[in-house]
């Protein structure tokens, strides 16, 4: 108990780069998108493009998906009763805007590519410096355990 | 190997083997097997009857997977009995597995799958990659979709409307993955429209062709939208619009309009314009009026205020995308490209940012972000709020 077997250790791990509208620490360059150049707007579009195809040719992409800022909440209303939906709250603290799933070697590995994906340019061609959450998945449990 | 050829004899061969008894699902699933073996020997061994190899292969498969089944099911004799394979006469098998796969009982996804297995013989592996799904995922969408109309019997006539809306589905989810998919709904319409002679199928084949003749204007190489005024015109493909063109007369000459051809006709006189300047918009708003007779679509509406707004100006345009609903998509950024061409670039831009937090893809949002920067920048350097 406690050691970590070799299976684990050389077993790639998963994690989650989330990306969020709102609900993170304020970026460095905080301008937001409409107020830069559009060529500003193309470069910051090639750079996600290039860092996504870059992981896809070490083998570490998985997933990556961007998602809409208006979501709804919805819950269940007891038997024989359609969904309570309420929302979208203008006000909502945190708003996830997309996600990328990687498959690294170590969190090293992935704090790297997050700190990468973070220097995105923004506004005059400078780096964004935006907060990413970067969030572990569990892994499967050994079948090896002793 | 010529894989289209082999999906061109895929609902030929489904129709020989439902023909000889067996039932639709279990057909598709013996077809499908033997789709997949043709990949994978033809290659190294090609067949000199592609068709009857397939039908062979299919045949077998069927038998072998019927026998297993009733080797619980004990219905082993009925299946034995069935007529031997021979030569038979060529009826539309494929116009019916047209109808089949397009059953009003199915949900669009699930159409749209059946049609693109069945009729367009892909395998589930490209259209779960096409449609970004895992493929067990969509392995189930249609072994369901199969089971939704397994009771449905292949010679009753169906309605060529249901048929045209998956083709035109299937046409607009454009490229991804490693299938083409407006290519395959080309494909597939062309072979709907030698089958069955109707002015809306033909009119759905020119829109489609005249819109696909675009495609390496749409974009920039780095998948950037290129909106139509804007598009290199050299770039798009002359002998699709001339084919797209041909057909679209010969259908308006048949005097049965439809929407397929009314939206073809739209997208002939863009064709035809050699510059975005010398668009024939008096004529692109008579269309839409027919349009908006024919189906009293929002949409077409929306699209309708755009082009009076080249035809008559953007006030007159802004006038007609009062009448609009507030809800329709796109009707915010139409609202801000008129706004820019009436010379309020303030309101444009603010209108630009929130049709881009309203858009319903990335290449849509983007773009309306850019075009929102671009006024911003623009508004910014000129000293002006």
């Amino acid at each position: 108990m406690g050691r970590t077997t070799p299976e684990e250790r050389d077993t790639m791990a998963k994690y989650l780069l989330l990306k969020h509208y709102r609900g993170a620490p304020e970026a460095v360059n905080n301008v937001p998108m409409d107020r830069w150049t559009p060529e500003e707007v193309s470069a910051h579009i090639q750079y996600m493009n290039d860092f996504a195809a870059a992981l896809e040719k070490t083998g570490e992409f998985v997933d990556g998906q961007a998602l809409a800022p208006e979501g709804t909440w919805v819950r269940y209303d007891g038997e024989g009763r359609p969904p309570v939906t309420d929302g979208p709250f203008a006000e909502a603290k945190d708003l996830i805007a997309g996600w990328m799933v990687i498959d690294v070697d170590s969190y090293e590995r992935a704090v790297e590519l997050a700190g990468e994906l973070s220097a995105a340019p923004g506004a005059g061609g400078r780096p964004i410096h935006e907060w990413l959450e970067l969030r572990p998945f569990y892994g499967v449990a050994p079948t090896v355990t002793e | 190997m010529d894989e289209a050829l082999l999906r061109g004899l895929t609902p030929g061969v489904l129709g020989v083997l439902v023909r000889r008894g067996a039932d639709f699902a279990a057909a598709e699933d013996a077809v499908q097997d033997a789709l997949v073996e043709a990949l994978r020997v033809w290659p190294e061994d090609p067949p000199r009857d592609p068709k009857g190899w397939l039908v062979t292969v299919a045949w077998r498969k069927f038998l072998d997977a019927s026998r297993a089944d009733t080797a619980r099911r004990r219905r082993e004799d009925r299946v034995e009995e069935e007529p031997a394979p021979g030569p038979v006469a060529e009826v539309d098998d494929t116009l019916r597995l047209y109808f089949l796969c397009a059953h009003p009982s199915l949900s669009p996804a699930s159409a749209v799958a059946l049609t693109l297995r069945a009729v367009g013989g892909l395998t589930t592996r490209q259209i779960a990659r096409a449609y970004l799904v895992p493929e067990a995922t969509m392995a189930q969408r249609i072994s369901r979709a199969k089971r939704t109309v397994s009771g449905v019997r292949l010679d009753r006539p169906g309605d060529v409307a249901t048929v045209l809306r998956v083709l035109y589905l299937v046409f607009n989810e454009g490229y991804s993955g490693d299938v083409d998919l407006a290519a395959e709904a080309i494909r597939l319409t062309r072979q709907l429209a030698a089958r069955v002679d109707h002015p809306e199928v033909a009119g759905l084949l020119a829109l489609m062709l005249l819109h696909h003749a675009r495609r390496a204007a749409r974009t920039t190489p780095d998948g950037a939208l290129v909106p139509l005024a804007e598009q290199d015109r050299s770039r798009w493909d002359t002998s699709a619009i001339a084919e797209g063109v041909a057909v679209l007369q010969g259908a308006l000459a048949r005097d049965r309009l439809g929407e397929f051809q009314a939206q073809a006709a739209v997208a002939a006189l863009h064709a035809d314009a050699p510059t975005a300047g010398e668009t024939d918009w008096v004529q692109i708003v008579e269309w839409y009026d027919e349009l908006l007779r024919l189906t009293d679509s929002p949409v077409v509406g929306l699209n309708r205020a755009v082009a009076v707004g080249e035809a008559d100006g953007p006030h007159a345009g802004l006038a007609a995308l009062a009448d609009v609903d507030a809800a329709v998509p796109r009707r915010t950024a139409a609202a801000a490209y008129l706004h820019e061409r009436a010379g309020d670039r303030a309101t444009a831009a603010r209108l630009y940012a929130e049709a881009a937090r309203a858009a319903s893809n990335l290449a849509e949002r983007d773009h309306l972000t850019r075009q929102a920067a671009r006024l911003n920048t623009a508004v910014g350097k000129d000293g002006r709020p």
